[in-house]
């Protein structure tokens, strides 16, 4: 039925989801051809990980996307460049003509061709928003409550309603879309990650998110699955399991600093001119109320099952970066310790 | 059945000689050190009130898991008792600052749960409200089932007794998951700790997906119409619903088990509304109570009046077709039943009650 992949083009290898595919699939000697594509070239190490994976600089937003497509004869395309991280896409307003504008013309591109037989779309759960009246876990037909206002989660809308209007124009090519939930590892870079390496982590006063989490290497695994055979639909992504956002941040040996909501934009300003952490609005919500998604028709119909938990994942990210508890768990057993000998030297009844 | 079990509340008759809570003697036995210092506060009020008190019961208690007021307190324990309790205390706060407890997907936090939100009613349910529940073997002890009640009160100290009933009282604690409206966790502090403590949104989504994981639900299916009703309309059931919790109990073949709660009518008795405010603030309802808020904020002390939470027999929902949640008129017909069922069993709790406070 599925025909393997022999010629696959994967956009956004400059990044760590888009250079390991790549690498991946490289590494597949049944693939004829890897060709990464990207507006900025992929650091030495990645190149060199990529072995003999091309690469093209090539902006998607230029209609030459079209004709790279063609003269290579590409028949698996992954977009795999979305990004949610203004910090490392040259701001938010270009963020957003990489993810949106990008994503038109590769479509565009892919309608066009007569080579092009199967379509993989890195999208995200942030197209579920988050809010107080939302389920507690989403799943595919969940309708969101609140439609996000604006931003990456706005954008990532967008693009799932122009990848929908393509396979209604190309009904031939099966179109597998991927919501991600929030990448974490030792490698990967996003907000999330900066944001949990913070001395002091922000959080909203008097509200404590539920976090689901994935691990980078199974965010690749995914993708790579995704290319290899024919598996249309929408899936979520995600690990199993949940951290609450005071629960993973005393995890990494974090100090949580609680902000009064209508501090937070203020803050979220701050961190974002001081080039530490950029968060969106909408990204912003998901510290008050979270997002879980659920995760069956990913391991039932996709076939796939996450290696790491969030919580494991989690602490591959806090062991593989060292970031260094600021509340020494030793610390706590010795003052444990003491207080229990306090108790032994007090007479009884005291 | 039932009925049985009520005549004691007609027949008893000194003020001094009420029969103590039944309570299963294992539970207590197991939880020796549980709220100390309000057990002991709260018993010497009890006296007032005339209620038999086991003294023996509160003066065995060791330390409050969350208090450092170790030392402080006269324990007659010897000191390796201390030291488990000083042990255990510890452990717990370094399992709290470590992060190393487990969440579900739900946010439900047992470890908070069982150690701080418990010990923290468990006073107010035992010795302020000196809660009777009947009829707890109706509750199944395993496996999914939906406990419907009645909603009064003002702010739903009803939910959070019957929590610590669930825990408490049943041969095996169970924790009721509650379904509560999506106000609760868009306000800061509240929504954070009613996760924790296992309770989600009211929608049928999350209420199939407890219930089918085999958890205990409870659901309030009159919502603010019931909790915010005047004192005078008191224990008189308000719509319920659209009987979207009895469609989530049949698509998942769990009993309905209907629960009467007698005595939080008491507590906030709302005489008057204040709405403008209340649309100024976001809340369904701004309540004027004899206390609130002409006394400020001790008007917020609930009146201590005597509460009785009856389980009453479980409804099957199994034994219908699998399509039977899309027949509409089955599902009122459902919900019918189970609202006059409440009702019956409120106006027979109340024929046998003689005074709301002391019972």
């Amino acid at each position: 039925m599925s025909e393997a992949p022999s010629v696959v083009l994967v956009t956004g290898v400059s990044r760590f989801l888009g250079g390991h595919l790549a690498a991946r699939l490289a590494s597949d000697p049944s693939i004829e051809r890897v060709l990464g594509v990207d507006t900025t070239p992929p650091s030495r190490e990645m190149r060199r990980r990529m072995g003999r994976a091309e690469f093209v600089r090539v902006d998607i937003r230029n209609p030459l996307i079209g004709k790279v497509i063609s003269t290579a004869k590409v028949d698996t395309v992954v977009h795999a460049s979305l990004s949610g991280n203004p910090g490392a896409s040259g701001g938010r307003s270009m963020m957003m003509e990489m993810n949106v504008i990008g994503t038109m013309q590769l479509l565009a591109a892919c309608q066009r061709s007569d080579t092009v037989r199967r379509l993989v779309v890195k999208s995200t759960s942030a197209v579920y928003g988050a809010s107080p009246r939302d389920p507690a876990t989403f799943t595919e037909t969940t309708e969101p409550k609140a439609i996000p206002p604006g931003g990456y989660a706005k954008d990532a809308v967008e693009i799932e309603g122009y990848v929908r209007s393509f396979s209604r124009r190309r009904p031939d090519i099966p179109v597998t879309t991927l919501r991600f939930v929030n990448l974490i590892g030792p490698r990967i870079d996003t907000s999330f990650v900066r944001y949990f390496s913070l001395p002091l982590v922000p959080v909203v006063m008097g509200y404590d998110a539920r976090v689901q989490l994935l691990h980078e290497e199974d965010a690749v695994a995914v993708l790579e699955r995704a290319a290899a055979e024919d598996l249309p639909g929408v899936f979520n992504v995600g690990a199993d399991g949940v951290l609450m956002l005071s629960q993973a941040i005393r995890r990494a040996g974090r100090i949580s600093l609680p902000v009064p909501q209508p501090a937070v934009p203020l803050v979220g300003r701050f961190t974002r001119r001081a080039r530490l952490v950029d968060f969106s609005p909408e990204q912003l919500r998901l510290l008050n109320f979270g997002r879980v998604v659920d995760t069956t028709k990913l391991r039932t119909e996709f076939g796939f099952t996450p290696r790491w938990t969030t919580v494991q994942a989690f602490d591959d990210f806090v062991a593989g970066r060292s970031l260094r508890p600021i509340i020494d768990p030793a610390t706590l057993g010795r003052v444990q310790g003491a207080a229990t000998a306090v108790a032994r030297a007090l007479p009884s009844g005291a | 059945m039932p009925e049985a079990r009520v005549i004691p509340l007609h027949a008893e008759g000194t003020e001094g000689g009420r029969r103590p809570r039944p309570r299963p003697a294992p539970r207590r036995a197991s939880r020796p050190g549980v709220g100390s210092l309000a057990e002991r506060t709260a018993a010497a009020r009890g006296t007032t009130v005339g209620r038999d008190q086991d003294t023996g019961e509160a003066g065995e208690t060791g330390v409050a898991p969350t208090g450092g007021e170790v030392a402080a307190l006269p324990t007659p324990q010897g000191p390796t008792e201390l030291e488990a309790r000083v042990a255990e205390v510890g452990e717990f706060l370094q399992r709290r600052l470590t992060g190393r407890y487990a969440v579900d997907d739900f946010g439900f936090d047992r470890d908070l749960t069982e150690n701080v939100v418990m010990p923290v009613l468990r006073p107010l349910y035992e010795h302020w409200f000196r809660v009777e529940t009947i009829g707890t073997e109706n509750v199944p002890l395993s496996g999914g089932a939906l406990l419907v009640a009645n909603h009064s009160g003002t702010l739903p100290l009803d939910a959070l007794m019957t929590t610590v009933a669930a825990h408490d009282d049943l041969p095996v604690p169970r924790y009721l998951r509650m379904l509560a409206a999506d106000l609760v966790f868009g306000l800061p502090g509240v929504g954070a700790v009613a996760r924790k403590a296992g309770h989600t949104l009211a929608c049928n989504a999350d209420a199939e997906a407890l219930l089918s994981a085999g958890e205990l639900v409870g659901v309030w299916p009159e919502g603010f119409k019931g909790i915010g009703k005047d004192f005078a309309d008191r224990y008189k059931l308000q719509r319920f619903g659209r009987g979207g919790f009895v469609s989530a109990a049949l698509r998942t073949g769990v009993p309905i088990v209907p629960c009467s709660i007698v005595g939080a009518e008491e507590i906030y008795p709302k005489i008057a509304d204040l709405g403008p405010l209340a649309r100024l603030l976001g809340f369904p309802y701004f309540p004027i109570t004899p206390t609130w808020p002409l006394l400020g904020p001790l008007g917020l002390v609930p009146l201590p009046s005597k509460w009785y939470i009856e389980f009453g027999e479980p409804i099957p929902t199994d034994v219908y077709d699998p399509g039977a949640a899309d027949d509409p008129m089955l599902v009122f017909n459902l919900t019918d039943q189970v609202r006059e069922n409440i009702q019956q069993t409120l106006y027979r709790l109340l024929a046998g009650r003689r005074n709301a406070f002391l019972g």
